[in-house]
């Protein structure tokens, strides 16, 4: 117990506001640059979620605005960055902690979201906040009917909201929540990530319109191409196989369960009292000792032995919420207009006790352009624009579209580009800086049975179009040429009528047609 | 203007070309016939003639110059990759019989144009042109008999009375000396009749500035020569016209050519042809003799030099493997550019005044020619 308690005092002796403050590198808000491009994602994801968990079509503004300074315009300098959204608002009593706390918010369920607890935003907020000294301004609506107005600030050391203003305004019938935040920022570098950003977001979210007005006042616009949204995602209890020392601790430490036997089958994910029963068996514990009594010792046996413990249901993947072909393909159409396009979606997996499941989208031709494959990698819906090459995605769709190209008949420099999507309640970033997968063997086998059946069906594809192609050239070359030897011929001899070759010409026509 | 002009008998002349002509038309015609029934019997029409590939091309020993061997290629519309060329190939009968018909001439460049008026597509002028090779291979037949001729540029110059027989001029005459720049060796000169001439000898040389030289220096009548620019490689209308010339006026030929391995194979192909056109005869003068520069005039004259290339070298090493370098001057020379690793321009004569080429070089040169 005294080492539990010298633990509590480690984790509260600093708020998770200074935490990040002192950590902003590792949230991605590292540059002026940057920063910028994370600010805006961070609130447009915050948006999507939001929209999406209450089944609305999102409808996204976003726009950036460089304060003008007379004296001095270079880079970086002050912009501010606003995004609206036709969300479920947030509820008044709510909304300050939502911007101006980083709090976790469920704490002991899992669900896929694009951010984990909303902390993006409040990221963005407290970076604005540091580099401008200025508030940042919400209006949100629940209701459509009454907007409320909150400017306010973070108390960094408190972890706590500080409201400077509060009004209430009247709506203009529709819910949803604006964020107007100042911070500084370098548009000129962070424009083509911020750019590739919206266009990626735009492929696997063609349910959401976006309006997207850049720091120079150009609009890039992204209509809605289909009007179904994914199934919201639902929320989970964690997976034994994948529940840490940590969340086990301030498990034990908030639980009102009395005894451990209690505490798995009440928060854990598919453990039954029989489940239960057999893993306390097979870990030595005693089922029935109160959660409080345990040691940090027995919290670390019994967590190893929640990993080892083989026997667990494996998690099942209600609480996912994957594209699905529709919502995909209709993305690819509006964003690609391909030639071809397929759809693979895997059946859900899991690794260590997080569910996933893996869809990967192929195009071919048309918009997708020539020049080799390209890859878009997302993950919970995210585009992820970093490090391609570290990539677990990568490495597979290199070693099955490039390096064994021949094998699915794949031309050189072909227009081609592939879409993975990994949604999963956990998604194995390799680093805090959500921008590639770690190659986790179960992910990685299925990203490659899911790209192997898309280029099966783009071979087929693509074999089927050069014998049409073969055979059309055959018709458009016999249907041209032969007349005209007929012709000439006719004129060099001096005939006056022209040979007799359409039979010939129709016989092989239908040959060649046969043949195929 | 001196008087006593040969005769030649063109009314002959013009007879046999007629005759020719009318031949030349039939064998079109037949052409088309056989692709006409070709059709007609439900076959894929099918063009048979000599190959042109490296493999066929043979020396003979007996012509002194390169023809084709015994193979030949099928071109037939039963190929997918073949049919294109067998209806250029019928449109280009087809056209040079309008041609000959309509008595016009037309360059290789108007043939590639004409084609796009009846929807029969070349890539580019040389596919264009290739085909044109291959009507010729066909009917063994020149092009210009087709009444198809490159652009030209090389001239003539000297006393010869000449009649032209192309539409629009017939019976007209003129005398190639009376204009100083030379006449244009084109499709109307070519097919004029030679009426008369006092010149007892050609002379082709390489290039338009000694060409011109010449002129100055009245070489025409200081040697009665009838002067001819090859303008470089001699064009088939030039070589065509050379062979005429010594047929028909029974003149011998000499030629002068920059003293390099390019300027001796330039006289080699007056003499005995070119491999690219192994599919026709009557465009050499197996008796022209090379003047110079020699590779051992160099020395003789101690003329300024210029250092030979690895391009210069590579060609010395192809020549001498063709089996008409292997004896005489021809062989000697290329040797002695071996040995000296220089070459020089007909211009280089220019150190002993403008005239020595004339004065000195020629007359030396002609005296040598008449022992070999």
């Amino acid at each position: 117990m005294a080492l539990l308690s010298k633990n509590k005092t480690t984790f509260s002796g600093i708020s998770p506001s200074e935490f990040f403050y002192r950590n902003r590198d590792l949230a991605g808000f590292s540059n002026p640059a940057k920063a910028l491009y994370t600010a805006t994602r961070e609130l447009v994801e915050n948006s999507l979620d939001a929209c999406e968990s209450s089944e609305i079509l999102p409808s996204i503004y976003v726009r950036m605005t460089p304060i003008v300074d007379h004296l001095d315009n270079s880079e970086p300098r002050t912009y501010q960055l606003k995004v609206s959204d036709n969300g479920p608002g947030i509820d008044p009593v709510k909304a300050p902690d939502a911007f101006g706390r980083v709090f976790y918010g469920s704490k002991y369920k899992l669900r896929q979201a694009r951010g984990m607890f909303g902390m993006g935003g409040t990221m963005a907020v407290l970076y604005g906040q540091i580099t401008t000294s200025k508030p940042v301004v919400i209006y949100t609506s629940t209701d459509g009917k009454k907007f409320h107005k909150f400017t306010l600030r973070i108390d960094i050391q408190k972890n706590a909201p500080v409201i400077i203003n509060k009004e209430i305004i009247e709506g203009k019938g529709s819910t949803g929540t604006t964020v107007e935040l100042l911070l500084t920022g370098d548009a000129f570098r962070a424009s083509t990530k911020v750019h590739d950003y919206f266009l990626e977001s735009a492929l696997v979210t063609p349910y959401a319109e976006i309006t997207f007005i850049d720091a120079q006042g150009k609009m890039f616009y992204y209509p809605r191409s289909t009007n179904t949204l994914p199934k919201p995602s639902e929320e989970t209890q964690p997976h034994p196989h994948g529940f840490d020392f940590e969340g086990m601790r301030r498990l034990i430490e908030d639980t009102g369960d009395k005894s451990l036997h209690k505490l798995l089958m009440n928060n854990f994910h598919r453990v039954g009292a029989t489940t239960s029963t057999n893993f306390f068996k097979f870990a030595k514990i005693d089922h029935t000792s109160s959660p409080k009594d345990l040691s940090y010792e027995n919290i670390v046996q019994m967590v190893d032995a929640m990993h080892s413990y083989e026997s667990f249901l494996p998690p099942d993947s209600h609480c996912l919420s994957p594209l699905g072909k529709d919502i995909l393909n209709a993305g690819i159409m509006s964003e690609l207009s391909p030639e071809f396009s397929t759809i693979a979606i895997r059946p859900p997996s899991a690794y260590s006790g997080f569910p996933f499941i893996v869809e990967v989208g192929l195009a071919y031709g048309g918009n997708v352009g020539s020049g080799g494959v390209k890859l878009f990698r997302y993950a919970n819906r995210i585009p992820l624009l970093y490090d391609e090459g570290s990539d677990i995605a990568w490495q597979v769709v290199k070693d099955l579209a490039i390096d064994k190209k021949r094998a699915y008949k794949i031309p050189d420099n072909a227009p081609l580009a592939l879409i993975t999507h990994v949604c999963s309640t956990k998604v194995p970033f390799k680093t805090a800086g959500k921008e590639f997968l770690a190659d986790r063997p179960e992910i990685e086998r299925e990203l490659k049975n899911a790209v192997r059946e898309v280029l099966r069906k783009l071979r087929l594809h693509l074999s089927r179009k050069s014998s049409e192609d073969a055979v059309k050239r055959r018709r458009d070359i016999y249907s041209k040429y032969l007349p005209l030897i007929a012709e000439f011929s006719k004129d060099l001899s001096g005939k006056k009528d022209l040979p007799n070759f359409q039979p010939m010409l129709k016989a092989y026509l239908e040959e060649s047609e046969g043949n195929n | 203007m001196p008087k006593s002009k040969k005769q030649t008998k063109h009314s002959k002349r013009q007879n046999d070309i007629e005759e020719q002509k009318v031949q030349i038309r039939s064998q079109l015609k037949q052409l088309g016939e056989k692709i006409y029934s070709d059709l007609n019997s439900q076959r894929f029409p099918t063009i048979h003639f000599p190959s042109r590939s490296v493999r066929n091309i043979v020396y003979d020993k007996k012509t002194k110059q390169y023809i084709l061997g015994s193979n030949t290629v099928t071109r037939t519309a039963s190929n997918i990759k073949q049919i294109r060329s067998v209806t250029q190939l019928t449109w280009l009968a087809f056209f040079a019989n309008e041609l000959m018909s309509n008595k016009k001439s037309s360059t290789l460049r108007d043939v590639y144009y004409s084609s796009q008026a009846y929807a029969v597509d070349y890539t580019d002028q040389p596919e264009s042109d290739s085909i044109i090779t291959d009507l010729e291979s066909v009917i063994s037949t020149a092009r210009e008999r087709l009444n198809i001729y490159p652009e030209e540029r090389s001239a003539i110059f000297g006393d010869l009375d000449i009649e032209y027989t192309v539409p629009g001029y017939e019976g007209n005459r003129a005398n190639l000396s009376s204009h100083p720049d030379g006449y244009l060796i084109g499709p109307s000169l070519s097919t004029a009749d030679f009426v008369g001439t006092s010149a007892e000898m050609i002379i082709a040389i390489e290039k338009g500035g000694l060409f011109n030289r010449f002129i100055e220096e009245k070489v025409h009548s200081k040697y009665k020569a009838i002067i001819i620019d090859t303008a470089g490689q001699a064009p088939r209308t030039t070589r065509y016209m050379l062979k005429r010339l010594h047929k028909e006026l029974n003149l011998p030929v000499y030629i002068m050519t920059d003293g390099d391995v390019y300027g001796e194979h330039i006289a080699m192909v007056i003499v005995s042809g070119s491999a690219g056109a192994a599919h026709l005869r009557d465009l050499t003068v197996p008796s022209a003799k090379w003047l110079g520069i020699w590779a051992s005039d160099i020395a003789k004259y101690k003329l300024p030099t210029i250092p030979m290339t690895e391009m210069d070298f590579k060609r010395v090493s192809e020549l001498k493997r063709d089996p008409r370098y292997q004896k005489g001057v021809w062989n000697k020379e290329l040797d002695v550019f071996l040995e000296i690793k220089a070459k020089c321009e007909l211009e280089a004569f220019s150190k002993y005044g403008l005239t020595a080429i004339v004065d000195k070089y020629l007359p030396e040169k002609l005296e040598q020619a008449k022992s070999m």
